[in-house]
């Protein structure tokens, strides 16, 4: 993990932050958003805006898989793992994420649902093998990072005759996202949300590359720096981000080199076009309905759809009012702005989703950050 | 029923070690199970106090305070790198006792053992918890076998209890923390959380990582000996070092400030632990220990952790402070602060 070290290190840190110093205009302010929540874990996790100037502000954004699903399709998978004979195979970060009326799958696993933690599809995979008189269905969320591993397992599924093994899908597209908030304001003019520049996704452009977002630069005018996940990454992408707003340009740049390409991985690219397609609609906690801003599998793989085969239906269910959620996932409020945060909300006894995943931008302020509300 | 054994009236076949399998007569209280306990685990323990064949164990207890502490343990897998769950039991009950300063002198063990269970591995365990309590120089002196029926357990639970005694002048307690007090640890974390986890069948990577486990007791008697002013000890089990020092700062309402540079993680932890997604603060230890000392004795403190063979990697990390929010606040690597929280939900299931 030497590799490592180099992006975290001390001296590198303080000489970008002596330049974000230097080069920030006092004139002016700076509303960066983060999209991905490993970025606003990395924020929190080494305290960098500590080594920021005052006005520039980090707006967290909707990068985080566990976040963005709406209570509805979480109860679709409460539902499904506690029908008859299913086993669910889950990432750990749904487990304790809340459902509608109390529910969650871990309360649905201690009643005796089935439910397996899962680190890849491979495990998924192996639980079908191991149980061929259960149906094995994976729980899939994520952006375009995790889609690429569901699709070759849906292809190795196919492959194996592997009859017993279904997925249910929840993959979402990191491009819907990011237009879905720059086109909120106008229609939303209460909950604007005003942001000067992006930091982009560091895993998910690996997949999809730089060009995606070469749209938003140029339509909305909006500089974006992808951005890996290390401190270093992170300080000396908010720099470039600085350079281009005191310039005026509004380019995508790429402060991850050593991963992103501008095409991206033609293979992962080409694995999901073989197996998923668009969904006409896909509704985001937060963000609402967005129209072809999800995936779902092709009609070739229809015996694979965990939603298709069990028939199950998404029913549309409205969270705790009170949960700030929906606005902190636009950007338009910041954890603490909520009046559940840290008192009926925490992570041990999570209201929202953001509390709960390890990306959620309100676990990051409440386990890495709070102290910073105490002082205030 | 108890780990009191006699040697059977009439002579039987002794136990098939080498391809036999616990079934449900040995725990049934007849041959069956004298035989397990007079074969296994009478040998492995040997000690004068078990061989007389009592229920229990009698002993003179020596002037002054006694501690005693209890645990079980359902580690998954059972044998993993550095140890297994035998002396693991051993090493996780030695080191509950010596936290409170005690020197541990007996130990209990209780099985529970799944029908089924190969007699190899119950021969191998208790064999690794007999090396691992002589190592310690503590016996174990009274036990006890359940065995039930096939999915009622998973394969082998042991608990194990232990008492020791103080030595006279020794007053080490989690509520001791001062404002000013030094904060030290006695070598890298997050080993044996991590080393299960890369050894369990769903993670494939390999990784060089070894469990710490050990008994700290040695190291305990040294520090205690030296500087018997120490404030607080405790071992950062599950939950890892986050957990323990949180615990602290509740028990003796301060705050705590530490320099991340200081703590000592292994890079092959680190790297594993970015894999996974954990934060090496949160994960298990299972030979390692917090020490909180007044801040004039720390120095002298730092050289007898490091002059013992498990205390090699010492540091200190930080310092108590008065916070009635009861924080632990962190100074990052790269000049910033962030808290150092419990960690929420279960990370890492069955690791001890």
């Amino acid at each position: 993990m030497k590799h490592l070290d180099e992006y975290r290190d001390s001296e590198t840190a303080r000489r970008l932050a002596a330049s974000i110093h230097r080069e920030a205009n006092t004139g002016r302010r700076y509303r960066l958003m983060e999209f991905c929540g490993g970025h606003t874990h990395a924020i929190f996790r080494y305290g960098l805006e500590d080594l920021l100037p005052a006005n520039i502000e980090t707006v967290h954004g909707p990068g985080c898989p566990v976040c963005v699903l709406p209570t509805g399709r979480l109860d679709m998978a409460i539902r499904l793992a506690r029908r008859d004979g299913v086993i669910l195979a889950s990432y750990g970060d749904m487990l304790r994420v809340p459902g509608s009326k109390g529910q969650s799958l871990m309360k649905a696993k201690a009643d005796g649902a089935d439910i397996r933690m899962v680190y890849s599809t491979t495990d998924a995979l192996k639980l079908a093998d191991a149980n061929p008189d259960r149906e094995v269905i994976f729980f899939a969320i994520g952006f375009e990072t995790t889609t690429p591993p569901t699709a070759l397992a849906i292809e190795a599924a196919a492959r194996a005759e592997l009859g017993n093994f279904s997925v249910f899908c929840n993959h979402v597209l990191t491009p819907s996202a990011i237009a879905a908030i720059l086109e909120a304001p106008a229609v939303r003019e209460l909950d604007a949300v005003e942001i000067d520049g992006f930091l982009g996704p560091a895993h998910v452009s690996v997949v999809i590359g730089s060009q995606p977002y070469e749209f938003f630069a140029e339509e909305y005018r909006k500089p974006v720096a992808i951005a890996g996940f290390e401190p270093i990454d992170v300080l000396q992408s908010i720099l470039m981000l600085v350079r281009q707003l005191n310039e005026g340009r509004a380019e995508v740049e790429n402060q991850y080199i050593r991963a992103v390409t501008r095409d991206g991985n033609l293979r992962a690219k080409q694995v999901v076009s073989r197996v998923f397609e668009l969904r006409r609609d896909f509704e985001w906690r937060g963000l609402g309905h967005i129209p072809y801003s999800a995936l779902r599998l092709k009609d070739t793989y229809a015996a694979f759809d965990a939603e298709r085969r069990f028939d199950e239906p998404y029913i549309p269910t409205e969270g705790n009012k009170a949960c700030a959620c929906p606005a902190i996932l636009r950007g338009a409020k910041k954890p603490n702005d909520c009046r559940l945060f840290g008192r009926a909300c925490t992570p041990e006894t999570p209201i929202g989703s953001c509390m709960v995943s390890s990306e959620g931008a309100c676990a990051a302020y409440y386990s890495y950050g709070r102290m910073r509300e105490r002082a205030s | 029923m108890n780990f009191a054994s006699h040697a059977p009236r009439v002579a039987t076949r002794r136990l098939d070690i080498v391809d036999g399998r616990v079934d449900l007569t040995h725990g049934a209280g007849g041959r069956a199970m004298q035989q397990l306990i007079a074969e296994i685990f009478h040998p492995a323990f040997d000690n004068p106090m078990l061989a007389r064949g009592n229920d229990q164990a009698a002993f003179d207890v020596p002037a002054g305070r006694m501690v005693m502490s209890t645990d079980s343990f359902v580690v998954s897998p059972l044998f993993f790198p550095g140890g297994d769950i035998g002396s693991l039991a051993v090493h996780g009950t030695v080191n509950d006792v010596a936290m409170s300063g005690a020197r541990p002198l007996y130990l209990s063990a209780g099985f529970v053992i799944e029908e089924g269970f190969p007699l190899a591995e119950l021969q191998r365990i208790a064999r690794s918890m007999g090396e691992a309590a002589s190592a310690a120089g503590v016996a174990v002196v009274t036990g006890d076998t359940k065995v039930v029926e096939r999915g009622k357990a998973d394969r082998l639970f042991i608990n194990t209890a232990g008492i020791g005694i103080v030595p006279p002048g020794v007053d080490i307690s989690g509520d001791r923390a001062r404002p000013g007090d030094t904060i030290l640890i006695s070598g890298s974390m997050g080993d044996h959380g991590v080393a299960i986890m890369a050894h369990r069948a769903s993670l494939e990577f390999e990784t060089t990582i070894v469990s710490d486990s050990a008994a700290l007791n040695g190291l305990v008697a040294d520090m205690v000996a030296a500087v018997p002013t120490v404030r607080v000890l405790r071992d950062p089990t599950r939950g890892g070092l986050a957990a323990t020092l949180n615990e602290i700062c509740d028990q003796s309402s301060v705050g705590m400030r530490l320099d991340e540079a200081a703590i000592p993680i292994r890079p092959e932890v680190l790297g594993a632990c970015e894999l996974l997604g954990l934060d090496p603060m949160n994960v298990a230890n299972e030979g390692k220990l917090v020490a909180i000392a007044p801040a004039e004795d720390a120095a002298r403190l730092l050289g007898v952790l490091r002059r013992h063979p498990l205390g090699r990697d010492a540091m200190m990390i930080g310092e108590v402070i008065t916070d009635p929010a009861r924080f632990v606040r962190m100074t990052t690597r790269i000049g910033g602060e962030r808290i150092v929280d419990w960690l929420a939900g279960e990370q890492l299931p069955r690791i001890c």
